[in-house]
């Protein structure tokens, strides 16, 4: 496949992989940590790690954007369908997540809640247009990535005059995360989480391009390289960090250049800023409240805030206790230390988030890493 | 069944007609829509004789039996539709066994509302797929349930057939060193379904790889009479079939990626709707296992069929008492292949 398979050859990376082994310091280790979800996958699922010497270490970041969702959001989206008969339109990892009671949107469903599975924002436009007599919220989550298509059918539903439709805004922002976690005690004073540089969102950054992390580079002399989410961006992008780190760099590099600028995409920069504005706080899964990250609905555009309209009153629900998903997600922990892990937390029963989505830490090493913690004899 | 005298009934419109509750009541309506469209689609000895089941003798050997339900949405589909599909899904589970399919038996579930012009064309196509695999729709029951309480229509298919002596295929069968063979590219009927989603309507020239398996089985089994599994990957894909191997055989598997045929257009609609073509359905594709030493021979012998043309030897069983099925992939790392969780897409057939 044209423009897939170029980064996925197995012989350009065994290449790279030498370079890494050749360039990486025997006597140091780099502690890498990949943000996004889509990093992890690509990690997982073409057995990256396997590639690398002994002192590179991946450590999985908070960018998925199912995992980071605290129980207390999903409830207020049950709430939605089921409270106030709403038709909920949700992305497709959303439904599994496991919310308070036992329930998740999926199993709200099977309740008789009206909850609907969409690919694009789009889909939940027409579905409020289809069904003028019921009132139709799309449960708007993600990273910077989704933020633009919410803020077109919000300008949309107000240029036709909907009044049936609302969206449940939980989007959430990549430079908020990455300072929360470089500021977290486990980084700064502890020292327990070892973090030397980061590779940057793939498609958060063609939106918001490279610029924001600028400053991370600069104040907390971590470098950062912006890579995609095949598996030789990855690679690629290590032994870019390997060489900045080698050299005392801390700086911005864009490995990802076939999509990202340092500006970013300026037409969705400024849709997004007509249509919201910054949340004072907001609670993630694994990393509590953080300041500054994340999006409200602006008052310009009240009429499609189904918090406004609905008056959705935000109540924190505490983790299960045996979950480790927030230490996973700052880092802190690996799948592997959870207890819960591949035990009572599976794929098809996940106990915490980062078992939902194929993104998610545990899922990716359940599903593609597994079988390298166990001893298998094989031809 | 009732025959009905022709000149005083005013036939079925077909046209502009639709299926309504006396289809399904017992009286007159439902005598005549079994007349004008299932008896004379399927039309053979067994039906003629109107009875409400069919009689036939056994023949030698053991006999195999499998029942599929359909529920694809939407109904028809580039490449098929839930007819041919029904037909094809049910000779394919008896075939499975090595078996040589002889009858079928079709149940319908209409809902009240669904067009007749819809209901023709899918029976008249299911029709057409049982003569060409040769294998008659013997007996059928039709229901009607309220508008609302069904999705159009759902068909059930069971089949019988006949598996030569001397062959014993099983999915428990499977023993480190035995060879894999997929008959063709993964795949394609999913991806053909999944473009036609109201709601992701995208462009694409795959067609769903529907087709009885039967005539390809045959030659296989001539050929190697040693074939140990036989399987179909359908709903859950090749992934999903070869964990299902792994676990009855208690054994591991290894594949090759770079040996799995799939379809260019299938691999970038995949790609662009975050799906593993492992996972996705075919309707005419099986995996075998044999062993080593038959594994050329069972090779030469798909290939020269044309639903094996593309067949390929894709990967081996391994000693591994976890069962694992691992994957080389082409990037040079291992991964495992695992169960699917959740579901990739529904109702697919």
């Amino acid at each position: 496949m044209k423009y897939i398979e170029e980064f996925r050859d197995g012989e350009l990376a065994r290449r790279i992989a030498t370079r890494i082994r050749a360039e990486a310091h025997p006597e140091r280790s780099y502690n890498l940590m990949e943000f996004c979800g889509g990093h992890t996958h690509a990690i997982s699922r073409y057995g990256i790690k396997d590639l690398l010497p002994g002192n590179v270490n991946m450590i999985h970041g908070p960018g998925c954007p199912v995992c980071v969702l605290p129980i207390g959001r999903i409830d207020n989206a049950i709430e939605l369908a089921t409270h106030h008969s709403a038709i909920v339109c949700t992305y497709a990892d959303t439904m599994r997540v496991p919310a308070s009671n036992g329930l998740s949107l999926m199993k709200a469903k099977a309740r008789g809640a009206d909850i609907r599975m969409v690919y694009s924002a789009a889909d939940a436009l027409r579905i409020a247009q289809d069904n003028p007599t019921r009132e139709v919220v799309f449960f708007a989550i993600g990273f910077e990535t989704t933020t633009p298509p919410t803020a077109i059918i919000i300008r949309q539903a107000q240029a036709l005059g909907l009044t049936n439709f609302t969206v449940f805004c939980n989007h959430v922002l990549t430079p908020a995360a990455i300072t929360h976690i470089l500021e977290s005690p486990e980084v700064r004073e502890l020292g327990i989480v070892p973090l030397d540089g980061f590779i940057g969102p793939a498609h958060v950054s063609t939106v918001i391009g490279s610029q924001p992390y600028e400053y991370f580079a600069e104040e907390y002399q971590r470098p950062v390289v912006i890579a995609g989410f095949e598996p030789l961006d990855v690679m690629q992008a290590i032994l870019m960090l390997v060489r900045q780190l080698n050299d005392g760099r801390a700086e911005v590099e864009n490995e990802f250049t076939r999509a990202v600028t340092r500006e970013g995409n300026e037409k969705a920069k400024r849709l997004v800023a007509d249509v919201f504005e910054l949340r004072r706080s907001f609670e993630w899964r694994g990393l509590g409240e953080v300041p500054y990250s994340a999006l409200r609905i602006k008052g310009t555009y009240a009429a499609f805030d189904a918090e406004r309209r609905f008056g959705i009153a935000y109540r924190s629900v505490a983790d299960n206790k045996a979950c480790e998903c927030g230490a996973i997600l700052r880092g802190v922990k690996k799948p592997t230390d959870c207890k819960v892990f591949g035990t009572v937390c599976t794929p098809e029963n996940p106990i915490g988030s980062c078992m939902v989505s194929s993104e998610g830490a545990c899922a990716a090493h359940y599903t593609y890493g597994r079988f390298k913690d166990i001893e298998v004899r094989a031809a | 069944m009732t025959k009905v005298r022709s000149d005083y009934v005013r036939p079925v419109d077909f046209k502009h007609g639709r299926v309504d509750m006396t289809h399904g009541g017992g009286g007159r309506a439902m005598a005549q829509l079994i007349e004008e469209l299932f008896a004379r689609a399927f039309s053979n000895e067994w039906l003629a004789q109107g009875n409400d089941n069919a009689l036939f003798t056994v023949p030698a050997g053991r006999m195999v039996m499998a029942t599929d339900s359909h529920v694809v949405s939407p109904l028809e589909f580039p490449g098929g539709d839930i007819g041919c599909l029904a037909v094809h899904g049910t000779i394919n589970d008896v075939a499975m066994a090595g078996a040589r399919p002889l009858y079928l038996a079709a149940g319908f579930i209409l809902e009240e509302g669904f067009p007749l012009a819809t209901l023709k064309r899918i029976v008249e196509s299911m029709a057409a797929a049982s003569r060409e695999a040769g294998v008659p729709v013997i007996t059928g029951d039709t229901k009607v349930v309220e508008q609302g309480k069904g999705d159009g229509l759902f068909i059930t298919t069971t089949g019988l057939g006949v598996v030569p002596l001397g062959v014993e295929i099983s999915g428990d069968r499977a023993r480190a060193g035995d060879c894999i063979l997929l008959s063709g590219t993964i795949g394609d009927h999913g991806v053909a379904i999944m473009s036609l989603r109201e709601n992701l309507t995208f462009e694409t020239t795959i067609r769903s790889d529907t087709a009885a398996l039967h005539g390809l089985v045959a030659a296989m089994v001539e050929a190697v009479p040693t074939i140990r599994c036989l399987r179909d990957p359908t709903r859950g894909g090749l992934g999903t079939t070869l964990n299902e191997f792994a676990r009855q055989s208690g054994v591991g598997m290894l594949i090759h990626e770079s040996k799995i045929p799939v379809r260019a257009e299938v691999n970038a609609a995949c790609e662009f709707l975050g799906l593993d073509p492992l996972y996705v359905a075919n309707e005419g594709k099986l995996i075998a296992i044999c062993p080593p030493e038959d594994a050329d021979r069972l090779l030469a012998a798909m290939r020269a069929h044309p639903l094996g043309a593309e067949a390929a030897i894709i990967g081996e069983a391994v000693a591994d008492a976890h069962g694992f099925v691992q994957m080389e992939t082409s990037f040079g790392g291992r991964r495992v292949v695992d169960w699917l969780t959740g579901e990739q897409l529904p109702r697919i057939c």
